[in-house]
C-alpha cells in the first residue's frame, strides 16, 4: 500500500490525450467518447487520481492545470448526461431507502455476492476482490470530499461513519488496510493502483461516480445518496461473501474484511438514515432529487458491473482485461 | 456527573448505544464493541447476537431469476 502507482496504459484517444498531458505534453482536443467505455472512464480515472495520490514522475501542479480541468469537465458532462438518461429522476428518498432495506432471498436471486456465496470459485473471488480494490484501497476517501459541503448534524453524522471507515484512529483497523490484508492473503498485489490496467470501464465508472459527486458541491446530495446506497446494502452482501469465503477455505485475514463490514455497516445503515439523511433533508429539502439520483446512479453502475462479472463467469471467461 | 449514555430504540431494528460498550450475556460471555455507535440486536435473529447483522430486514422470496 505504501508503494506508488505507475501510469496506466491508454485505451483510446481520450485516455491517450490525458496520459500525454500527464507526461508533460499539451492537452490535445478530443472527440466525445462512449460515456461508459474504457477510454473515457480511464481518462476520467487518471484526471481524478491527481486529486488523490497522484502518479510518480507526474507534476503535482497538473492537479489544477486549466486545460486538463477543461477536458475533465467535458468527460464529466458526457458521463453525467448518460447517467441522467439511464436512471429515472425522483425525489422520494424514504421510498428509495425502504426499497434498499428489503432483502431479496432464495436461490433465484441473481447477484455477484449471491453467486460467490453459493457456487463461486476461488479465481472468481480473487477477480471480484481485484475489481473492488480500485475503490477499497482508498475506501471512504471519495466521500471525504463532501464533508466541508455539509453542515450541522448531517456533517457530524457523516464524519461518525467516515471515522469508523478510517479505523476509529487505529491505522491497522482502517478499512483500506483490512482490504490490503485480504488482498495479500488471497495472493493479490495490494499496491495502490496495481490493477487499474486490468479492470474494465465498468469498474472504473463506479469509483469515478463517487469522485465526481465528491468533487462537485452541486452534487453533494448525490454523494450522500451514493454513500447511503453502499452503507445500506453492504451488510447482507458482506455476510454472503464471508460465507462464500468460508466455503472456499479462505484464511482469516481474507475473511476479516467482509466480516468487519457485516457488523460495521449494520451500524452505518442506522447512522446514515438517522444522522445523515434525515438532518440533511430537513435542512436542505431541495437536495432530495440529488440524493435519489446518487442512489439510483450508483445502483445502475453496480448492476452493470455485476452483469459483466456474472456474464463473463457464466461463459467461463475472466472478467479482467488481459 | 458523567455524561449519560444515549440509547436509541429503533422501530424496526436494533437498539443504538453510543460509545464503547461491553455487553454481558446470560452465560457470562462478554462482547465488546469500540465503535462510536453499537447496534444491539433486539429481534434475536442476528447470527452475531448480541450485535445487529441486519437480519431483522424484510425478506422477499424471489421466484423467477431477478
Amino acid at each position: 500500500m505504501t508503494r506508488s502507482l505507475t501510469l496506466p496504459a491508454p485505451r483510446g484517444p481520450v485516455s491517450s490525450a490525458v496520459l500525454e498531458a500527464l507526461r508533460g505534453g499539451s492537452v490535445p482536443a478530443v472527440e466525445p467518447a462512449d460515456p461508459y467505455g474504457d477510454d473515457l472512464q480511464l481518462a476520467l480515472h487518471c484526471c481524478y487520481e491527481l486529486h488523490y495520490r497522484g502518479f510518480p514522475g507526474v507534476s503535482p501542479d497538473l492537479e489544477w492545470d486549466p486545460a486538463l480541468l477543461g477536458l475533465r469537465r467535458d468527460l464529466e458532462r458526457t458521463f453525467l448526461a448518460a447517467l441522467r438518461a439511464a436512471v429515472p429522476a425522483g425525489d422520494d428518498v424514504d421510498a428509495e431507502v425502504e426499497a434498499l432495506l428489503v432483502e431479496p432471498v432464495g436461490p433465484q436471486v441473481r447477484g455477484v455476492s449471491h453467486h460467490l456465496q453459493r457456487a463461486g470459485e476461488l479465481w472468481q473471488l480473487r477477480e471480484y476482490v481485484t475489481h473492488r480494490s480500485i475503490y477499497h484501497l482508498k475506501e471512504a476517501d471519495p466521500q471525504a470530499w463532501v464533508i466541508p459541503r455539509l453542515s450541522g448534524a448531517a456533517k457530524a453524522g457523516l464524519v461518525t461513519v467516515e471515522h469508523d471507515e478510517y479505523g476509529g484512529g487505529r491505522p491497522d483497523h482502517m478499512h483500506a488496510a483490512l482490504f490490503a490484508d485480504m488482498m495479500r492473503e488471497l495472493d493479490l498485489d495490494d499496491t495502490y493502483g496495481a490493477y487499474v490496467d486490468r479492470v474494465p470501464g465498468a469498474t472504473l465508472a463506479e469509483v469515478n461516480l463517487m469522485t465526481l459527486c465528491g468533487l462537485h458541491r452541486e452534487l453533494r446530495g448525490a454523494s450522500v445518496g451514493q454513500f447511503a446506497m453502499v452503507e445500506l446494502t453492504s451488510s447482507p452482501g458482506s455476510d454472503r461473501l464471508v460465507r462464500g469465503m468460508r466455503r472456499l477455505g479462505c484464511g482469516p485475514a481474507a475473511i476479516r474484511f467482509y466480516d468487519e463490514h457485516v457488523e460495521a455497516d449494520a451500524v452505518h445503515e442506522q447512522v446514515v438514515r438517522r444522522s445523515v439523511l434525515a438532518p440533511l433533508l430537513a435542512a436542505e429539502p431541495e437536495l432530495a432529487e440529488s440524493v435519489v439520483f446518487g442512489i439510483r446512479a450508483s445502483l445502475h453502475l453496480g448492476e452493470r458491473l455485476g452483469d459483466h462479472l456474472l456474464g463473463c463467469w457464466e461463459r467461463g471467461e475472466s472478467s479482467l482485461l488481459p | 456527573m458523567p455524561e449519560r449514555t444515549h440509547v436509541t430504540l429503533t422501530e424496526e431494528g436494533p437498539a443504538l448505544v453510543t460509545g464503547p460498550v461491553e455487553v454481558e450475556l446470560p452465560d457470562g460471555e462478554r462482547v465488546r464493541s469500540d465503535r462510536p455507535v453499537t447496534a444491539l440486536c433486539l429481534c434475536r435473529r442476528s447470527r452475531r447476537y448480541p450485535l445487529c447483522d441486519t437480519s431483522h430486514r424484510t425478506k422477499v422470496r424471489v421466484k423467477e431469476e431477478s
